[in-house]
């Protein structure tokens, strides 16, 4: 049990909470338990039935309902006398601003995501609240401590960059199965369901552009005179036969690569469909989208199961066709989306028959939605040791208790014998452009690279920005806001087409612009330099931001990147990766780097910022598990200030 | 793969959890039964985490009528007069596990720990127990090791801000994933009765000071006839006493059993609900590997103390 003085320190808190989810269910619970008495809680997200095995605030009656708000009435039925207040919201809103974060004694995360990670960090920092963060994958967690100028903040490290496959990679020449999934998916699906006037790469570039790009159009699109049946063969034939024949007339790319199968639908299905329609009409007579299913429709009913190549092309073509007569009003403005179980169904048999082409190994619409979703494992037991973690460390924040705040990690297998590992924080990295003054530089060609560039690929991509205001000393060059009067914007918006070496107020090399986001209250100067060429590959943005890291792309011939995810704001900072679920699917945070140090300190490559693991407090011995015990720079304590 | 598919129900609810452990594990989960003992905080913890995982069924145990102490850690009972009159712990924290998952069998009896005889244990795969005597813990650890069957054996207890869990999985084969390749792997464990025996001097080095520190508290219980946890700060010197006996008979430096935190211990025997969130989440977590026989579990005994912060795996067993 707690002792008096941590009782009334919890008595006497207020904390704010964002997440309801799997973490947040469990720590509202035991927030609760330990004797909180003033929680507010903010989640915009509702309740989903894949969420109520972990989820356990929540039943079956209340998918749909707001999470926030229903975790709040579930926790008051066994503390009734908790004061819960629920804000069914996004906590980017502009009424969370810093003020609202003012008031708390403590903030406690149990995010998703990487971009509102970085949000409610600014925030903490500049109201100068403690912030708890946390994160889990499967039986991985962590909970790490911020607070500001005691020990580093979320930023201070580089975030893994989301994963993103070069386009080429993509459209000619996947080696993966998770390839063929975006393929799929950004590429096919969105170029027959989704947004026709987007830029799609969907066609191979072949040794004479004119002809395939002009002929692209029309394959496309649907014949006023011909079947969906005609229809989805021909895309059928298009896509798996005619543009791998294209692909393969391009000799130098399969010098070092197996060529890939052209496949064609009359070698696979019979010519004529003869029972299937009749069916598919009986089967979907209803208005519930998520019954619209071309497994129901064909029979299929194990998800787990890996298909045929004739199973996956019969849903091939019933999806189109379900498309093109379920949800004719959906055709044109879908985007793929995970729970969308025909758009699954679809994405898993294009991404199959295109794995069977290039020899690689097919996968079942269960593994396939998970690698399409970007779906995280997440078990209960987890969440739950996570939490009590998190209630433990905001116990210490609120005594202001700095010298035994602590890192922890959660395994899955133990090291030195230990499941629950705890570090010492890190102190704040001085070069950090969040939680420090320091400048950021960036190498750009003035001369060639507009406003909307820098804004788009620097101040929202890179610095995360809400509402960002740029200026160049005392000029305006560009801001975002609500109450902005139409002369500005119209002005703005003139700015954003110029380069910057033609802005009203010319930025030039050894020009330093100052970018803030008055929502975060951050702020942070740029010097700019002037350069001419970037290197398309690893330079594929066209400028160089430093002081500031993120991890690079894979590495590959050619210049575009195509994501595997919703977007990239909104997925974690990687996407699953079919070889090694367990490494890359980290979740928030540099926590494997951490870990990989942690766990395989080595003799030489010792930097001065290893984590120092806590022994017993009657020997400062770290005994490694390879014998590897007499570096002393691993026991040099690093203690807190 | 073995027995029957998942419905299209178990597929669409335990989704994320089947991308962790995969079908296979969450059919013989379906299949498990579980008997607890106990309903303190942490077992409370633990029941959640498997409720929601999808066991095949949960029996409970605990007479006790509802008191103040047995509200405060436990999140299953109503703080509501109305609701928990006359019924026992057992029967309250029912109605709640029923609710968290409708495709899990819940139910509870009335019965004590030393009462359960072989027809009555063999029914199960798991049995964990909690706030238990000594000789309690021995008693229903020996009659599992009798079954014709293997039957899986956990105790666990959380006091102040510790907690310990010990297992006893007996002969345990498993399968363990090295890289590509699925490996077959055996562990064998001793009784409770035979880790506690294990003579002090022979342990290995620098084992967790809460071991040593609750086999005085346990033993002080059990000479002075007390239930477990029963104990207060007035008891300090006779479990001081106690200590350099046991060091003295055991050749332990006493300095290895601190007594700041023996005092800790005895003075605050409840629970602290984030360690019951700890250490039942961990137990809940052994449990799912033990019944799906995937992935190395625990051998044999676990702690977490709030004020290192460590969670760490102790392995007691006679070496010979």
């Amino acid at each position: 049990m707690a002792s008096q003085q941590q009782l009334s320190a919890i008595k006497g808190a207020k904390v704010l909470m964002v997440g309801a989810g799997g973490i947040g269910c469990e720590l509202l619970k035991t927030l609760a338990l330990s004797g909180f008495q003033d929680i507010h809680i903010i989640d915009m997200d509702t309740i989903e039935v894949s969420n109520l095995n972990r989820q356990f605030l929540f039943r079956k009656s209340h998918v749909g309902l707001s999470k926030a708000k229903v975790a709040r009435d579930a926790v008051l039925r066994f503390r009734p006398h908790v004061s819960i207040t629920s804000y069914h919201a996004n906590v980017k809103n502009q009424e969370f601003n810093v003020d609202f974060f003012k008031q708390f004694s403590v903030v406690l995360n149990g995010l998703d995501n990487l971009d509102a990670r970085r949000h409610v960090n600014r925030l903490c920092l500049a109201a100068d609240v403690p912030l708890v963060e946390s994160g889990t994958t499967g039986f991985l967690g962590q909970v790490t401590v911020h607070v500001k100028g005691k020990t580093e903040c979320y930023e201070c490290q580089p975030k893994p960059a989301p994963k993103t496959y070069p386009v080429c990679t993509i459209t000619s020449t996947p080696s993966k199965f998770v390839h063929c999934i975006v393929w799929a998916k950004d590429l096919l699906f969105t170029k027959l369901f989704g947004d026709k006037n987007q830029e799609n790469d969907l066609n191979v570039r072949s040794s004479d552009p004119a002809s395939s790009s002009d002929h692209a159009e029309d394959i496309f699109q649907l014949n006023k005179d011909e079947t969906i049946e005609h229809y989805g063969r021909r895309v059928f034939d298009h896509v798996f036969g005619y543009n791998i024949e294209v692909a393969l007339s391009n000799e130098d790319t399969w010098k070092n690569r197996n060529k890939p199968r052209p496949i064609y639908s009359r070698d696979i299905l019979p010519e004529e469909p003869t029972k299937q329609n009749g069916n598919a009409d009986k089967n979907c007579a209803t208005d519930d989208q998520s019954l619209i299913s071309a497994m129901t429709s064909l029979g299929i009913k194990n998800p787990q199961e890996i298909w045929s190549l004739m199973e996956n092309s019969r849903i091939f073509i019933e999806a189109i066709k379900l498309f093109f007569t379920k949800r004719e009003k959906d055709v044109g403005n879908l985007a793929f989306d995970k729970d969308d179980q025909l758009a699954v169904e679809f994405v898993t048999a294009a991404a199959n028959i295109r794995a069977e082409s290039f020899g690689i190994p097919m996968h079942s619409l269960f593994e396939s939605k998970g690698i399409a979703g970007n779906i995280v494992h997440a078990i209960a037991t987890t969440n739950a040791i996570i939490a009590g973690l998190i209630v433990i460390e905001a116990i210490k924040v609120l005594q202001n208790d700095a010298n035994n705040y602590r890192m922890t990690y959660c395994l899955e297998h133990p090291s030195r014998k230990m499941l629950l590992m705890p570090v010492e924080p890190f102190e704040p990295n001085k070069s950090c452009y969040v939680c420090s003054e320091t400048p950021l530089s960036l190498e750009i060609n003035t001369h060639r690279a507009k406003l909307r560039d820098f804004v788009e690929k620097i101040v929202t991509a890179k610095l995360g920005m809400n509402f960002p205001l740029i200026m160049h000393g005392a000029a305006l060059l560009y801001e975002v806001g609500d109450d902005l009067d139409e002369d500005m914007v119209a002005n703005y918006t003139a700015n954003l087409e110029k380069v910057l070496s033609e802005l009203p107020s010319p930025v030039v090399s050894g020009t330093i612009l100052s970018v803030e986001d008055l929502q975060q209250e951050l702020s942070c100067s740029i010097n700019i330099k002037h350069r001419d060429e970037f290197n398309e590959e690893k330079e594929p943005d066209g400028m160089v931001l430093s002081g500031w890291q993120q991890t690079p792309l894979e590495k590959d011939d050619c210049s575009k990147t195509l994501g595997n995810g919703e977007s990239t704001s909104k997925t974690l900072p990687s996407a699953p990766d079919a070889d090694k679920y367990d490494d890359s699917d980290m979740v928030a945070s540099g926590r494997k780097r951490k870990l990989d140090e942690a766990v395989n300190i080595s003799g030489e490559a010792n930097s001065s910022k290893k984590p120092e693991v806590l022994d017993d407090d009657d020997d400062d011995l770290v005994m490694l598990d390879d014998g590897d015990d007499r570096n002393p720079a691993i026991n040099k304590k690093k203690r807190l200030q | 793969m073995d027995g029957e598919e998942l419905t299209e129900q178990e597929t669409q609810l335990y989704d994320r959890q089947i991308r962790v452990w995969g079908a296979d594990a969450q059919r013989r989960l379906s299949k498990a039964h579980i008997l607890v003992c106990g309903m303190k905080g942490a077992v409370a913890e633990f029941c959640k985490n498997i409720v929601l995982a999808g066991i095949g069924s949960l029996t409970l145990v605990d007479n006790r009528l509802v008191t103040e102490e047995a509200l405060s850690a436990n999140f299953l009972i109503p703080p509501d007069e109305s609701v928990f009159g006359g019924k026992t712990v057992a029967e309250l924290c029912c109605d709640s596990l029923k609710d968290f998952n409708p495709m899990v069998r819940v139910s509870a009896i009335k019965g004590e720990p030393s009462s359960f005889d072989e027809e009555f244990l063999k029914t199960f795969d798991v049995i964990v127990v909690s706030c238990c005597s000594l000789a309690e813990k021995k008693s229903v650890n020996e009659k599992c090791r009798k079954l014709p069957k293997r039957v899986s054996f956990y105790t666990v207890d959380c006091r102040d801000s510790c907690g310990e869990i010990f297992v006893d999985l007996q002969d345990y084969k498993y399968a363990k994933k090295k890289l590509e390749d699925t490996v077959e792997c055996q562990l064998s464990y001793p009784s409770f009765e035979e880790a506690i025996s294990v003579p002090w001097k022979v342990h290995p080095r620098k084992v967790s000071k809460l071991f040593y520190a609750l086999r005085v508290i346990e033993r002080f219980e059990e000479a002075e006839g007390r239930n477990p946890g029963e104990t207060s700060v007035s008891d300090l010197p006779g479990v001081l006493k106690l200590k350099k006996e046991i060091c003295e008979s055991q050749s332990l430096n006493e300095a290895h059993i601190p007594n700041a935190l023996l005092e800790r211990l005895v003075t605050n025997p409840t629970e602290f609900p984030p360690v019951c969130a700890i250490i039942g989440g961990i137990l809940g977590q052994e449990v799912i590997k033990a019944v799906s026989g995937k992935g190395d579990p625990l051998k044999n005994f676990f702690y977490f103390d709030t004020v290192d912060g460590k969670g760490i795996i102790e392995d007691i067993s006679n070496r010979s």
